[in-house]
């Protein structure tokens, strides 16, 4: 196992500089280049961009930048902020525990609406609830993330007055465990809808395939009763194309909570890559994308090794 | 009413005398519109205590569906379908509710799949698999039950016990997986045990010595086997009585040394006839039964037989023969049977 999972850590190192050239490269491609936003600013002479550019080593080469780049981002500096000189590493990770928060509370939810929505369509194949329930959720699935968020806002902040529309306090209340929670409601439940929904379809079709296999029918012929059935002999098996799916699934979670960040007014880190798009932070913009990218690789090595610990037959691999 | 009910003897003392287990008119008929699939059609039979009963047809011929359904294994819709009755110990297990029916799966019937590779769970150590019906049903604690299956394994002869129960179902070989299925149905001690082709999917070696633990085992636990299969020789080897069954219908019922010195039935004889012998040899061709088992459109009002059978009469066609003693212990349903 100690192997297993060495193996996948060194696989994940050429991952990640491959991620790194391409994100970096993209970068330089963009038109107007990291002065661009400069040169709009009529208080800024075309000397002082000159020295700008001197001071984050612009001048120079685009593969010395690179490896300056590249050595910075695995020695801990990830560069500074154009607006305020701030490390970049600090302004992402003060921004990560509102986007940890809301993706965790999400997740949360929606693994368990989606798996009990999935079991019992399963379960129950073709009632009325199955059919309700895949309606729904090819629904859930149809309108975009932003459209749920401006009509729960719609709904629930300014026609009942219910929850609050946007932030994460109420203003002068931070720290309010309750103010933060109320905050929390909204954003989540619109995040959590397109998840659920995935995960409903994914895990119903996972307990279908499980379910009549053979030792499922062992499991009934040696007397197990239903619900020892589900759980102790279903649910290892289905999990496990569920937890890949789990890996997979946070690039989507962090797109996801890049429009709901956004609508709601949520500081974490979606609104920063919105707000840095803006402001053409691209030290901010690749910054990110390398978190990002060690994210989903760590994500995917969780996965794989829980899977390793449910099925032995993955750990011989 | 029959006498039986009058005489001063309460229901379980009757149980214990008669059959262990009696089939009566099993039925289970299966709409495919625009036909209805007459799949099992009244089959009925007994099994008596430590008995091994052999249950041979081609495939198609009903006996599978009629293994599922007296252990009350179908799943929606075909759950539904079956009539009859199955009398085990003087209880009607068609008459149970799902749950009454899972308190005796494994207990009182258990069963034994043809596929060894994919009937064991791939993620439970086999030593768990086995240990599980005895928690459940003799509420042995987990520890317990844990040792015994480790004494299981032993008995059904695979070499290290105490490392294979440890272990995962994907580093067994076939034989021993059906070795370990074999534990896992015969931890509880059942008086029955339904085998469906146990030994279809192994090696001919393996096959035999399968076949030589299935008799060991029912000799030192008395469990009496319902051992179906499409291999003559397999009934030859294990079996006292075998039931002979064709489209949906047992045509043909004998101790074993009768029914392969004697068979009455002409699909019998030519089930028998096709059989290749060393002792035949040279032979030309094999003898084969012409025609096809027909299928649901084309089952005929009288015997299912009658196309193919060489020895039909007028009436065959028009009305189906009951299953009738021609011998003691011996039946056939044939208008024209063999001679015995």
């Amino acid at each position: 196992m100690i192997g297993f999972v060495a193996r996948r850590l060194l696989q994940a190192i050429p991952l990640l500089i491959g991620v790194s050239l391409i994100g970096f490269g993209l970068m330089h491609l963009a038109p107007g280049g990291p002065l661009a936003v400069y040169t709009l600013n009529p208080t800024i002479q075309a000397q002082d961009i000159e020295r700008i550019r001197i001071i984050f080593g612009l001048d120079q080469p685009i593969h010395v930048q690179y490896v300056k780049w590249a050595t910075g981002i695995f020695s801990g500096n990830w560069g500074y902020t154009f607006f305020g000189g701030r490390p970049v590493l600090d302004v992402i990770l003060e921004r990560l525990p509102a986007t940890l928060l809301l993706m965790g509370s999400a997740l949360s939810v929606a693994i368990l609406l989606g798996l009990s929505i999935g079991v019992l369509g399963a379960v129950k194949r073709y009632s009325v609830f199955d059919v309700l329930a895949t309606t729904g959720a090819l629904f859930a699935l149809s309108f975009p993330t932003f459209w749920f968020g401006l009509m729960a806002i719609f709904v629930f902040a300014i026609e009942l007055r219910w929850l609050p529309s946007g932030g994460m306090w109420e203003l002068g209340e931070e720290g309010n465990i309750l103010s933060l929670l109320q905050h929390l409601v909204l954003p989540t439940l619109v995040l959590a809808l397109v998840i659920t929904a995935t995960w409903s379809r994914y895990s119903r079709s996972a307990f279908l395939e499980v379910m009549h296999q053979d030792y499922m029918r062992t499991a009934r012929a040696k007397g197990v009763p239903p619900r020892a059935r589900l759980l102790r002999h279903a649910f290892p098996n289905a999990a496990k194309p569920l937890i890949a799916l789990l890996g997979v699934e946070v690039p989507f979670l962090f797109s996801g909570a890049l429009v709901t960040e956004t609508i709601f007014g949520w500081p974490g880190m979606g609104r920063l890559f919105v707000d840095a798009l803006g402001m053409k932070e691209y030290p901010v913009l690749m910054g990110m994308m390398m978190f990002t990218a060690i994210f989903v690789i760590l994500g995917n090595l969780l996965a794989d090794i829980a899977i390793a610990a449910i099925d032995p037959r993955v750990r011989l691999r | 009413m029959t006498a039986a009910a009058t005489l001063p003897r309460d229901a379980r003392a009757a149980a214990a005398e008669g059959p262990l287990l009696a089939v009566r008119d099993l039925t289970v008929h299966i709409p495919v519109p625009p036909h209805v699939l007459r799949a099992v059609d009244g089959v009925s039979f007994e099994l008596n205590r430590g008995e091994t009963l052999g249950l041979v047809g081609e495939s198609g011929s009903g006996k599978t569906l009629t293994a599922l359904t007296l252990m009350r294994l179908l799943e929606p819709p075909l759950a539904e379908m079956p009539r009859g009755e199955v009398v085990l110990e003087g209880t009607d297990l068609m008459r149970l509710s799902e749950i009454e029916m899972s308190a005796l799966r494994g207990r009182t019937v258990s069963m034994v799949f043809q596929e060894p590779m994919t009937s064991l769970n791939p993620v439970m150590t086999v030593g768990r698999q086995i240990a599980e019906p005895m928690v459940r049903h003799l509420g042995l604690s987990t520890r317990m039950a844990t040792m015994r299956a480790e004494e299981m394994l032993r008995l059904v002869g695979i070499p290290d016990p105490a490392r294979v129960a440890r272990a995962y179902p994907h580093l067994l070989s076939g034989g021993m997986r059906q070795r370990a299925m074999i534990a896992i149905a015969l931890a509880c001690r059942p008086a029955l045990l339904v085998a469906d082709e146990p030994t279809t999917a192994l090696d001919v070696t393996v096959q035999a010595q399968i076949l030589d633990l299935l008799a060991a085992m029912q000799r030192e636990i008395g469990s009496a086997i319902l051992l179906i299969t499409h291999d003559l020789a397999v009934i030859a080897e294990t079996a006292h009585r075998v039931a002979v069954m064709y489209a949906g219908r047992i045509v043909e019922e004998a101790p074993v040394a009768s029914l392969f010195a004697a068979p009455r039935h002409p699909y019998t004889r030519g089930l028998l006839a096709s059989i290749p012998r060393i002792e035949r040899r040279p032979e030309p061709t094999l003898p084969e039964i012409p025609g096809m088992v027909p299928g649901p459109a084309e089952r005929p009002a009288g015997c299912a037989f009658a196309p193919r059978c060489g020895r039909a009469q007028p009436r065959c066609a028009a009305k189906a023969p009951a299953l009738l003693p021609l011998a003691p212990g011996h039946r056939a349903a044939c208008w024209n049977p063999e001679d015995g």
